[in-house]
């Protein structure tokens, strides 16, 4: 960076040669890293880039092995949060750290209460000061209300005004707060980030959506590996370029282009008036239909909420509550339990890795065997030598990056721990395979794997259906796109068809829709 | 190759941190020999083993329990109750009123019937806890005043006190299971210890269901969705627990020569004990028989030891409560360095 450059912008905290080794690796390597004042300052990478490593050192969660940080000319040192909070740097964690089991105002002020006298809490300025927030915020919600029950955007938003409270706010912390917010709340957050920033608040940005990069950064820094490689104005990049210095080299999504005839293809799984009731009045899932066919790639694509997830976990008959037919390969089938669903030949990816995948305390080799364990039997024994041929073989299908498979599962990046769930499904021999988000918080490197596994797969007949909320990614995989939106099918586009603009509307429609019926006061019905 | 140079360091702290229950035993069996006499001898070493071997059984069921990450309370209590289900079949068979008849069963039977049960009740504890989402403390807590009530319930709070039976009823020879076996000096509880553990462990790390097992303990969602019977492994479980209480009921008995109800009173805690000294984790996931077996040997030995150096039955209490806590605190230690490993190996991958 030249330094004439530098000077024009005002340096609000400068980060001087930081490195931070853990027990055997360095997860940044002297990375230096300017603040601009009153800017939205991106910070990019790859998983295990050290983008969160560096921001957690800022905010005073870690320490660093080497470097310092100055603010004002002055050197800082934050032993803790509370010494960076006294300097007027605030974090919004990746992961939310609310108090699910508080209200909101509780949730705001926890740790930062206002006192009448010494000890006495003065709610009344809470509840008032807290409306005013979450005013600001366009979020007016009762700041009684128990934070374990609003929706995950909704709960993003009080992370946010928690660290708004603070009057002498100079940098604000944002760890990927979009990953769990809707269009419209990304609209309302962008906002008030354009707001912050024109009030003098710096704002460090770390997201994987390049796009959103593009539209609300300012500055842009990349690391890879925990170390510095570029940094420029956004005004004066693309997104090729970040994505070249992101990954050091040119990698781009597998394109999918077959030539086949789908007319002629038979379905191999039908749905049809899929109902699943809301509890509460409502439904999750309102009358949905549609089919995949053999060697098929179905995207599914849709806001948070409108139904996605549930469409499988209707299928895996975790909600024995839903309605409608449910028929593979022209056989209408009776659904009992996760288990039974496997054995008919369906098999699950779900959504949520660390929660719903993975078994943390076992083995790789566990961990990829255990859903297809029991078809591994000599006599009542675990047939040991089957089980670890039939894992080396998956390993080696779809290339995953093992030292040794006795290995602890958390011995892998989050991309290889992805591919090992995905072996554990096809250890099963599936006919139809689920992927909910397959690619949700790995790097670009292995998204571009995992798809190739999509692809591979396909190409060798299992059927496919992919939900996915990154647009370039399902507009490159499917080979059909449902749009779904509130529990509403609405849309279905296949090849030309399949643009991002095309689906993004269609997944407005729902809400479109309901919103018009609740005006007439009329029951939901749409076709 | 290079990535096992650099891990060395790791891996001999982690070897000695897998084994360090192990080395705690054989330092206590050293340091006793010091100070008690005669306490190496084979005879004193046998006593020992027939003491651990009644929550010895016990753990080995608790150890499957606390992997699903879950807690069994009840099996104390379920040793009493089945202890005086067999001196009252010894004593008074099984009288059917509606046909004026007295049945008595020979030994076998009677054992037969206080494993199931045993295994009945765990069952039960199992179908609360699955079926009706019930915590398994709450659950196995209600269980222990259940089956300790039902336990007084049978005699009336008294004693059996006679166990000899009658050889003309044909239930003579209940003794045994609390002698040695003839011409040997091992105590018979001593060899149903180590076929349970033996069964108990070849299940765990052989078969598909043992994995299940661990698998549900490590997170049950992702289990669940694997297609793993989560509620039927679970209740399987508790099933197994309470019959390791049912055969503990009679080896107890037959060892105290009278069935008791106040028999097994808190032994669920030196099952507990036992578990976690051997390395189970209480978050579940994580534990072996082997190590269940040599903590319930140092609870052992601690035991017997003090009683043998005089140690008071209060400070025996206070050391032993200060060797559980202290385990855990270590136990810690070994889940940071692991945690540590896996990072420094995820980043070697790279």
């Amino acid at each position: 960076m030249e330094d004439a450059k530098k000077n024009q912008e005002e340096v609000c905290l400068h980060a001087e040669c930081i490195s931070k080794i853990y027990p055997g690796t360095k997860a940044l390597d002297e990375v230096s890293f300017d603040l601009l004042t009153g800017k939205v300052n991106v910070l990019i990478g790859e998983n295990g880039a050290g983008k969160s490593t560096l921001m957690k050192i800022i905010a005073g969660i870690e320490q660093p092995s080497a470097g310092q940080i100055y603010m004002d000319d002055k050197e800082v040192h934050f032993k803790n949060t509370t010494e960076a909070r006294k300097h007027g740097i605030g974090i919004i964690h990746q992961e939310l750290s609310l108090f699910p089991n508080l209200n909101i105002y509780q949730n705001i002020f926890m740790a930062n209460e206002e006192k009448r006298g010494k000890l006495a809490l003065n709610d009344k300025a809470h509840i008032e000061k807290t409306k005013k927030i979450l005013e600001k915020l366009e979020h007016p919600l009762d700041p009684n209300v128990l934070v374990g029950d609003l929706r995950v955007g909704q709960q993003q938003m009080i992370e946010i005004a928690r660290n708004l409270v603070a009057d002498d706010l100079k940098v604000l912390i944002m760890d990927e707060p979009t990953s769990s917010l809707s269009e419209q709340e990304v609209e309302v957050l962008f906002k008030i980030m354009r707001e912050l920033t024109a009030e003098g608040i710096s704002i460090v940005y770390i997201s994987h959506r390049l796009e959103e990069i593009m539209r609300i950064g300012d500055h842009v820094t990349i690391l890879r590996d925990g170390k510095y490689v570029a940094d420029s104005d956004v005004k004066e990049i693309d997104i090729p370029w970040i994505v070249h210095q992101m990954t050091g080299g040119e990698k781009a999504y597998p394109k999918r282009d077959r030539a086949i005839d789908w007319d002629k293809v038979d379905n191999i799984l039908e749905v049809k008036n899929l109902m699943l009731p809301k509890s509460g009045g409502g439904y999750l899932l309102n009358n949905v239909n549609f089919s995949l066919k053999k060697g098929e790639i179905l995207g599914i694509y849709g806001l948070m909420g409108a139904g996605r997830s549930e469409i499988f976990e209707c299928i895996m008959g975790l909600h024995p509550e839903h309605t409608g037919d449910i028929i593979l390969e022209g056989k209408k089938l009776v659904i009992k339990s996760v288990s039974g669903q496997i054995d008919k030949g369906f098999a699950l990816i779900p959504e949520d890795r660390q929660g719903q995948a993975i078994i943390q305390t076992l083995d790789i080799e566990k961990n990829c065997s255990l859903a297809a364990m029991k078809n591994y039997k000599k006599g009542p024994f675990l047939d040991v030598k089957k089980e670890s041929k039939m894992v080396q073989k998956e390993i080696d299908d779809i290339h995953i990056k093992v030292a040794d498979k006795k290995l602890p599962i958390l011995s892998l990046s989050g991309g290889n721990q992805q591919k090992v769930v995905i072996g554990k499904g096809i250890l099963t021999n599936p006919k139809i395979l689920l992927m909910d988000e397959p690619s949700r918080g790995i790097d670009i490197g292995a998204k571009t794997e995992v798809f190739d596994i999509i692809n591979q797969y396909a190409q060798e007949g299992l059927s496919i259906i992919v939900i996915s909320s990154e647009l370039n990614e399902i507009v490159s995989i499917a080979d059909r796109v449902m749009v779904l939106s509130n529990g509403v099918k609405t849309g279905e586009f296949t090849k030309d068809e399949i643009q991002e603009d095309t689906l993004v509307l269609a997944s407005y429609k729902g809400h479109h829709e309901a919103n018009l019926e609740n005006n007439k006061g009329e029951k939901s019905n749409v076709k | 190759m290079s990535s096992k140079q650099k891990t060395s360091n790791g891996s001999w702290k982690m070897t000695l941190l897998k084994g360090r229950t192990f080395i705690v035993l054989i330092i206590l069996l050293i340091f006793f020999s010091f100070k008690a006499n005669n306490f190496l001898s084979v005879s004193t070493l046998m006593i020992v083993a027939k003491h651990v071997a009644l929550y010895g059984i016990l753990a080995i069921g608790m150890t499957y329990v606390i992997i699903t990450s879950g807690i069994d309370l009840s099996v104390g209590a379920v040793v009493g109750l089945t202890g005086m289900i067999a001196g009252g079949l010894i004593n008074e068979g099984l009288t059917l009123k509606v046909f004026g008849v007295t049945l008595y069963f020979n030994v076998v039977a009677i054992v037969i019937i206080s494993a199931i049960i045993g295994a009945i009740i765990g069952l039960i504890n199992g179908f609360i806890i699955t079926k009706f989402n019930v915590a398994p403390f709450i659950a196995t807590l209600g269980m222990m005043y259940v089956a300790r009530g039902l336990a007084n319930i049978r005699s009336g709070g008294a004693t059996f006190s006679n166990l000899s039976g009658n050889k003309a009823l044909g239930n003579t020879g209940f003794e045994i299971f609390g002698r040695n076996i003839p011409g040997t000096p091992i105590p018979v509880g001593v060899i149903i210890m180590v076929i349970i553990a033996i069964i108990a462990a070849v299940v765990l790390k052989k078969t598909p269901f043992g994995w299940h097992v661990f698998a549900i303990g490590g997170n049950e969602k992702a289990a669940g969705l694997s297609g793993i019977k989560v509620n039927k492994v679970k209740m399987l479980v508790y099933a197994f627990s309470g019959f390791c209480s049912g055969i503990v009921g009679i080896i107890a008995t037959s060892q105290l020569v009278a069935a008791h109800p106040r028999t097994g009173e808190s032994w669920e805690m030196n099952a507990i004990a036992a578990a976690v000294l051997g390395g189970t984790s209480m978050s579940g996931g994580i534990g072996t028989i082997g190590g269940t077996i040599v903590g319930a040997f140092v609870i052992g030995v601690i035991n017997d030891g003090m009683v043998m150096c005089g140690v008071s039955e209060f400070w025996q209490m206070v050391i032993k409560g200060l060797v559980i806590v202290l385990a855990v605190i270590i136990d810690q230690f070994q889940r940071n360095l692991q945690a540590k490993m896996a990072l420094q190996a995820r980043n070697e991958n790279k």
